[in-house]
């Protein structure tokens, strides 16, 4: 076989992989937060289809396939049909980056982290396009929201990695993780890095536009916002892209702040394949996490939003970044 | 997140949703629950209803319909008023109780059926004696 | 609609947007026609009529019996109390006395009745607001209650169990058990509800400055109920005008003076824990007597006019009966807390942004049919 051709046929192969990766994954978040909501809310949730309803999203994804695809008349049809390609490729895109353990990570690239804010940022422009082509006010103002929300939120998230990457050195995952065997960077940085984590969560929350930062789709305010003239597939592209960015900042934060694949204190470094278990078992923690916001929180209002950007995390995240240039600079991080 | 904490620690305790439809055998409805008017035979196919039409009257919305003749009663030989068929509109019906406080002789009662959708809606329209059902001996208005 | 207004040197266009029949946060077919700028609203109208069953003609054609069904239909979530205040009006003109078990009966459903939509009030409140949890508590509370009214009524909302002269039936055994379980579940649930909505920052931020009702402007739109007593209005027809077992009772009225969407939500919780202290003092307290005093077959009121005014979890209700002496109300007519409640909402939601009119719109706690009936 010559050697293109060899390439190529890896680079399907892995591609398809991630496919898979990507729908199971999303499937099973959004069931997961089914039955996370059930659980706070005294409900059950799913429980029919197969074990403890484990096979409820397949169905609704079934039946997402088969729908009829609706829109409005007046809908610019090109742009309508591209906006939900954008929302899904951008988070696949992010997929690839990951580290799921040592040897699991489809691209390595020496700017991962960078990589990563600016494929996730893609996505807004696959809302504002939806919310722009259906011809509905109601998603125009959540298209207009999001954008507000997802530009403002960006620096937020870019900042509070930017503090860590202060600590690491390297904009490059495999390193990052690396560095963090002499303790996780949460622990190494102490006082900064946990301010910055809370400042990623919650920027990376409002990022993902979910709730308690969901102006996006505020229901009791807007419907559906900027997919409400979306139906069957493409819907599900919107849906399944928000649950999987929640994953993807998620597995962010477990990368930076949490050793990614390394277990704690080194207790499992001789068996290399848990990594990916510690890997998923941190990451759905803070999965877990982020639905739990949902779940309790009331949704901020749009002018809220922002003053909660621009004049408070902001501002904190600047010092922060000061403060851990400091530490860094006078050795004052905590190493094993 | 303290409160919905706690729920979510506790939830394998029960849930506070019914699990309709499987407990479907199990599920019963107290005894006033106001389903559906039905009325009530013994085991000798007899009713109580002497077709006065005191419901009729009561219903908002006429949804009970008596229809009735006179004929010989078998018990006391004298001619009286006699009900052919007691039509009840579901469909009308908006479970007032007002039929079944006027009744003097407590021939109607509540039914506790809580499943009264069908695919028809002639089936909603039920004559409620059965056929070739009579009035029980001694029930005066 | 055309109109472009100049702020700041910037143009900005003014739209419309129908919020409504069919949106989550107006709780049922009505319609708003919003004029925006932006986000920020410069008018609302709200437009009704979607659920008008033209429920007071219909009280012209039927017996006083009758009548008490038909407002179970229109304050759906208080259907008791608007059982009582038609009860009440009968037995007003009738000069009926009924007796004191009746009366205290009477008063502690209409209190659970209270507490019931108040609770779905505040689960939805929530909801309003983004936070999708409480819906489901309000509800399990609110579900108790519901068991309660359909052991001891036969049914869960539209309960039908007054009749002019007492009630349909006597209260089932098991309800003095019942409503004490209650009491004590609720007494720590209420707290819960503090904890999960009250003292959040920010549904504090959403709420506190939004949407303020001034007194006299209460006073002049001629609200009634929390929302009006949230603006330091005092008008609970129970403390000024009591019916039934009301006059036997303490209780404080809760009164706020702020205004605010966050004073109409407190003034509810309050009125939670004073419904509790009602039902409380009451329930071991019936007294031993007849459930019903018989009336006429056919009910005939003396020819005149009759008033009787009740407070609904809304509001102020009034009944206003012109008889002629025959068996049907020459004219009959409902004074509805919801519509003087709804015709303030273009007054105080000006200015705010969407999300502000979604959380008035919450405490103004509408209730569709009874605006339109």
């Amino acid at each position: 076989m010559p050697e293109t051709a060899a390439q190529i046929t890896e680079m399907i192969i892995i591609a398809i992989i991630y496919l898979g990766i990507f729908s199971v994954a999303g499937l099973f978040l959004v069931f997961m937060e089914r039955r996370v909501a059930a659980w706070f809310q005294l409900r059950i949730g799913p429980n029919r289809v197969g074990y403890q309803g484990l096979l409820q999203t397949m169905a609704d994804a079934l039946k997402l396939v088969s729908k009829e695809l609706t829109g409005t008349v007046k809908a610019d049809k090109f742009l309508y049909n591209l906006a939900p390609y954008f929302v899904i490729i951008s988070s696949l895109m992010a997929l690839g980056l990951i580290p799921f353990s040592k040897s699991f990570q489809a691209f390595d690239i020496n700017i991962g982290i960078f990589f990563l804010i600016a494929v996730s940022s893609i996505g807004v422009i696959g809302i504002l396009l939806g919310g722009w082509a259906s011809n509905n006010k109601y998603s125009l103002i959540g298209a207009m929201r999001s954008g507000v929300q997802t530009i403002s939120y960006e620096l937020s998230v870019g900042l509070s990695l930017l503090t860590m990457v202060l600590l690491t050195g390297s904009l490059q995952l495999s390193e990052m993780v690396e560095v963090q065997k002499h303790g996780w960077l949460i622990l190494q940085g102490h006082i900064p890095a946990v301010i910055a984590f809370m400042v990623f969560m919650i920027a990376g929350t409002a990022e993902t536009n979910r709730a308690p930062f969901d102006m996006v789709e505020a229901e009791s305010e807007l419907g559906a916002g900027f997919h409400t003239e979306y139906s069957g597939m493409k819907f599900a592209y919107f849906f399944l892209a928000e649950f999987i960015n929640m994953f993807i900042i998620a597995a962010i934060a477990t990368t930076v702040f949490f050793g990614a694949w390394l277990s704690p204190f080194g207790i499992t470094e001789s068996l290399p394949w848990l990594g990916i278990i510690w890997f998923l078992i941190k990451t759905f923690a803070l999965v877990f996490l982020m639905m739990w916001f949902r779940w309790t929180f009331p949704r901020l209002r749009v002018d809220q939003l922002l003053t909660l950007e621009w004049k408070y995390l902001l501002p904190i995240n600047l010092v922060n970044i000061v403060v851990m240039a400091l530490i860094v600079w006078q050795k004052l991080t905590i190493q094993f | 997140m303290s409160v919905t904490g706690k729920y979510f620690l506790n939830s394998r305790k029960g849930a506070i949703t019914q699990q309709y439809p499987d407990n479907r055998d199990t599920l019963k409805m107290f005894e006033r629950f106001r389903g559906e008017v039905i009325m009530p035979h013994d085991e000798n196919n007899e009713h109580a209803c002497t077709g006065c039409q005191k419901c009729e009257i009561a219903c908002p919305n006429g949804s009970i319909e008596i229809i009735w003749d006179r004929g010989i009663d078998e018990y006391s030989g004298k001619k009286r008023k006699k009900i052919d068929k007691f039509v009840y509109h579901l469909s009308l019906c908006t479970m007032c109780g007002l039929c079944i406080d006027v009744c003097p002789t407590d021939a109607i009662k509540w039914g506790q059926n809580f499943e009264n959708s069908v695919y028809d809606r002639t089936k909603l329209t039920r004559v409620l004696n059965k056929p070739d059902s009579k009035l029980r001996a001694g029930i005066e208005d | 609609m055309q109109e472009t207004t100049t702020i700041n040197n910037f143009k900005s266009e003014e739209y419309f947007i129908n919020m409504g029949p069919q949106h989550p946060a107006t709780h049922g077919v009505l319609r708003l026609l919003l004029t925006i700028d932006g986000e920020i609203i410069k008018k609302v109208e709200p437009d009704l009529g979607y659920i008008h069953r033209s429920i007071e003609k219909m009280c012209e054609r039927d017996s006083y019996q009758q009548i008490v069904h038909l407002t179970d239909r229109m304050d759906y979530l208080s259907s008791h109390i608007n059982n009582e205040a038609v009860c009440l009006t009968v037995e007003k003109a009738l000069e009926l006395e009924v007796p004191d078990r009746v009366k205290v009966i009477r008063t502690i459903i209409g209190e659970l009745t209270r507490i019931a939509s108040h609770c779905l009030w505040w689960g939805v409140m929530g909801m309003d607001v983004g936070a999708l949890t409480t819906y489901f508590y309000g509800f399990r509370d609110r579900e108790m209650i519901n068991d309660i009214f359909e052991e001891t009524c036969g049914a869960r909302l539209t309960m039908n169990y007054n009749v002019p002269g007492g009630l349909m039936w006597d209260i089932h055994p098991n309800f003095v058990n019942r409503v004490k379980k209650f009491i004590v579940h609720f007494k720590t649930k209420i707290p819960e509800f503090d904890r999960l909505l009250t003292e959040n920052i920010i549904f504090q931020k959403r709420t506190k400055g939004v949407g303020v009702l001034s007194k006299e402007d209460a006073i002049s739109f001629g609200a009634s109920g929390p929302v009006a007593r949230a603006s330091g209005y005092s008008c609970d027809v129970r403390k000024y005008h009591p019916y039934s077992a009301l006059d036997k009772v303490t209780f404080t009225e809760a009164l706020q003076t702020q205004g605010d969407t966050f004073a109409r939500y407190v003034v509810r919780i309050q009125e939670l824990w004073e419904s509790l202290s009602i039902v409380e003092q009451l329930i071991d307290n019936i007294p031993e007597g007849e459930h019903r005093v018989a009336t006429n077959a056919v009910i005939k009121l003396p020819k005149g006019e009759y008033y009787q005014k009740v407070e609904t979890a809304r509001g102020e209700l009034g009944v206003y009966v012109v008889s002629t002496g025959t068996k049907n109300p020459y004219r009959l007519k409902f004074r509805s807390p919801g519509f003087s409640n709804l015709s303030l909402l273009n007054h105080i939601a000006v200015g705010g942004k969407i999300g502000d009119l979604v959380a008035t719109m919450a405490t103004l706690d509408l209730v569709i049919p009874d605006i339109d009936r």
